[in-house]
């Protein structure tokens, strides 16, 4: 399947380990990615916070680059900020088409027109991998089942609500995808309280205690449920999970030592890929433990 | 008709026994309403039951619960429904979140959601003497805060509120939606100095962390969340408040940083952050160098993470001149344009 791939920042920028997941994972699924390199980032909603009409007009840029891909299936995007900032600006450019063509006048001057169309979409991996790869064709692809691996999932605000807005009326088991395909891949999906909550990034330069005790309790919450990692779509999640969960465990006064790994990789694993091709040794958090436990999984 | 288990949570205070849990069965139709299910229980079953309700219409926004642990209105939410998304067979039914519980299903609302809209004077605060008859304003003018002014006061978004569970001071959903209602209206003579208060206060519009519970929840799509980023709005961009919580320092370099090199270079956020969108201050400032020093161990870990290369240096996109040209054509406008969908709806168009 061909898709226009938009990468978003982080995962260029403080996860390059997620960037180069994906460039694994990839091809083990059939996925040809043609990266948009000259998009834009998606505002992350605080371009839109600023000036919607700015925020709406530098993704309808993304989308009409992706439109150009010839041949492309659709856009697929890895984080979940991206995909609820820029699910957003499309909501309001499909709505109303004065608005639309405001916004498209725009972009005439680089010749770039967004095109509503119905089968024409933007999805994260996470829901990409389960709606059109599917969860069938994903478990003949597992050469190393994750067995025994307890795995928490945390989704990020921005993939699980609206749910309005974020197409769950077609697709109502979007909030349960990460349980589903960790199972598929032979995982056991751990439940907790923090699988659908806030990391708390978006404050954390503007209230560093609210943003750290979330971080922290939901890290806690992942130990107390007896977790062996928890997994993330979303990079600006993973840097207040792993990044910062050093101080996060100081705000919540107790030690959290909770690996955190991005998506693509639990997916790169039970697909057969080695934990440093997956970037697994750049974390903050050591995932040494989670890579030992893999090991044995390959020796058996 | 059909059968109805409700796993209602039980509390009486008087009792000095901890909450519990009590299963009731009742038998209705699956679209009547969870609030009558409650109440066929309360008449038939336990005339103890506590549960806060009045026009049963979505009105009056009394009977706010959690059912299977989403905030809602009781009297909007129909049993049928409410049993499909049941985990074990029984349609769980507990008090709201974020507020202490008085008696079984029903919350202070005083304590937290009242004490809270109290704080942001929710009332007009005009200039000057009063006009000799009413106050007068273009219909067109009062469009923007109708979204604002739809809140029954349920508190289901104070209940659903994720910065609240953790910082129970943050002002909230709720009341900062009514903050708008007061801050968007043409003929409040305190708008710049609400707004200050709202920015400069540690648990105000800059203490929401963009979670989207309260757009989730909220019965009457009030979007509390909007309305908390058209007050930052209005704070960072209309009066520049440059606040001691970071709020504009945040916006201004994102901003700024998206306008110069097109993606995040997230090696000088936090510096630009604490020094109100600039490099130079948020270096030279005291109380930005404080925070710094304060970040200095993820800064550590970053370059252990990433190296000195990706925290200083960032590149342009390849037709970055683009990007900015949308900047400035945009921001030079006189008037921001807002696509607001509450207010125009969808078109009918396919």
């Amino acid at each position: 399947m061909k898709l226009a791939y938009w990468p978003g920042c982080v995962s260029r920028g403080f996860t390059p380990e997620l960037h180069g997941a994906v460039a694994k994972v990839a091809p083990k699924l059939d996925l040809e990615l043609v990266e948009l390199d000259r998009a834009n980032c998606c505002g992350a909603g605080v371009i839109a916070e600023h000036n919607q009409e700015l925020a709406d007009t530098l993704n309808a840029r993304t989308f009409a680059m992706a439109q150009g891909v010839e041949g492309a299936a659709g856009m697929m995007n890895i984080c979940s900020t991206c995909q609820g900032a820029q699910s957003e600006c499309q909501e309001r450019l499909d709505a109303d088409t004065a608005y639309r063509e405001h916004i498209n006048g725009n972009l005439d001057a680089e010749g770039l027109t967004y095109e509503r169309d119905g089968a024409w979409w933007n999805k994260n991996f996470l829901w990409l991998l389960v709606e059109d790869i599917g969860l069938d064709a994903l478990k003949e692809k597992v050469v190393r089942p994750l067995e025994g691996l307890r795995i928490a999932p945390f989704y990020g605000c921005y993939i699980v609500r609206p749910s309005k807005r974020l197409g769950f009326a077609d697709h109502p088991e979007r909030d349960t995808y990460l349980e589903q395909v960790i199972a598929t891949l032979g995982g056991d999906p751990v439940a907790y309280a923090g699988s659908h909550k806030c990391c708390g990034f978006p404050v954390i330069t503007m209230n560093k205690e609210t943003s750290l005790r979330q971080a922290g309790r939901h890290m806690a919450d992942a130990v107390d449920a007896g977790a062996d990692c928890v997994v993330t779509p979303c990079p600006l999640c993973h840097l207040n999970l792993d990044l910062q969960q050093p101080d996060a465990a100081r705000y919540v006064e107790r030690d959290l030592d909770m690996p955190v790994l991005h998506f693509p990789q639990i997916v790169g694993l039970a697909l057969g890929l080695e934990p440093k091709e997956l970037g697994m040794n750049k974390h903050v958090v050591s995932t040494r433990d989670v890579q030992r436990k893999v090991a044995a999984l390959a020796a058996a | 008709m059909a059968d109805y288990a409700l796993k209602i949570r039980r509390f009486d205070p008087e009792s000095g026994e901890p909450a519990y849990w009590q299963e009731f069965n009742v038998e209705l139709e699956p679209e009547r309403s969870v609030l009558d299910g409650i109440l066929q229980v309360r008449g038939d079953q336990d005339g103890s039951l506590g549960i806060r309700c009045s026009c049963q219409a979505a009105i009056c926004g009394s009977c706010g619960v959690k059912i299977n642990g989403r905030s809602r209105l009781a009297c909007n939410t129909q049993l049928g429904e409410a049993a499909e998304r049941a985990k074990d067979g029984a349609i769980v039914v507990e008090p709201m979140g974020n507020m202490p519980v008085l008696k079984d299903l029903i919350v202070d609302m005083d304590a937290v959601h009242w004490k809270k809209v109290q704080r942001v004077v929710p009332w007009l605060l005009p200039d000057g003497p009063p006009p000799e008859r009413e106050y007068i304003v273009p219909a067109e003018s009062m469009i923007d805060i109708t979204q604002s002014m739809a809140c029954i006061h349920c508190g289901a978004c104070v209940s659903a509120c994720l910065s609240l569970e953790v910082d129970p001071e943050f002002i909230g959903p709720a009341a900062l939606a009514k903050a708008y209602r007061f801050v968007g209206d043409p003929r409040d003579g305190q708008t710049e100095q609400r707004l200050k208060d709202l920015a400069e206060d540690p648990h105000g519009i800059y203490d929401c962390t963009h979670c989207f519970q309260c757009v989730e929840v909220c019965p009457k799509d009030v979007a509390p969340m909007d309305q908390i980023m058209r007050l930052r709005r209005r704070a960072t961009d209309d009066f520049e408040i440059k606040d001691g919580n970071n709020g504009y320092g945040h916006e201004q370099a994102f901003v700024r940083i998206i306008e110069k090199w097109g993606t995040l270079h997230e090696g000088q956020m936090p510096v630009r952050s604490f020094g109100q969108g600039s490099m130079v201050r948020g270096q030279t400032d005291p109380n930005a160098v404080r925070q710094l020093v304060d970040s200095a161990g993820t800064a550590v870990n970053t370059l252990k993470k990433v190296g000195p290369r990706k925290v200083l240096f960032h590149h342009k996109l390849p037709d970055q001149k683009n990007v900015r040209r949308i900047f400035k054509e945009i921001e030079s406008k006189d008037e921001r344009l807002e696509l607001n969908l509450y207010i125009v709806g969808e078109d009918a168009e396919e």
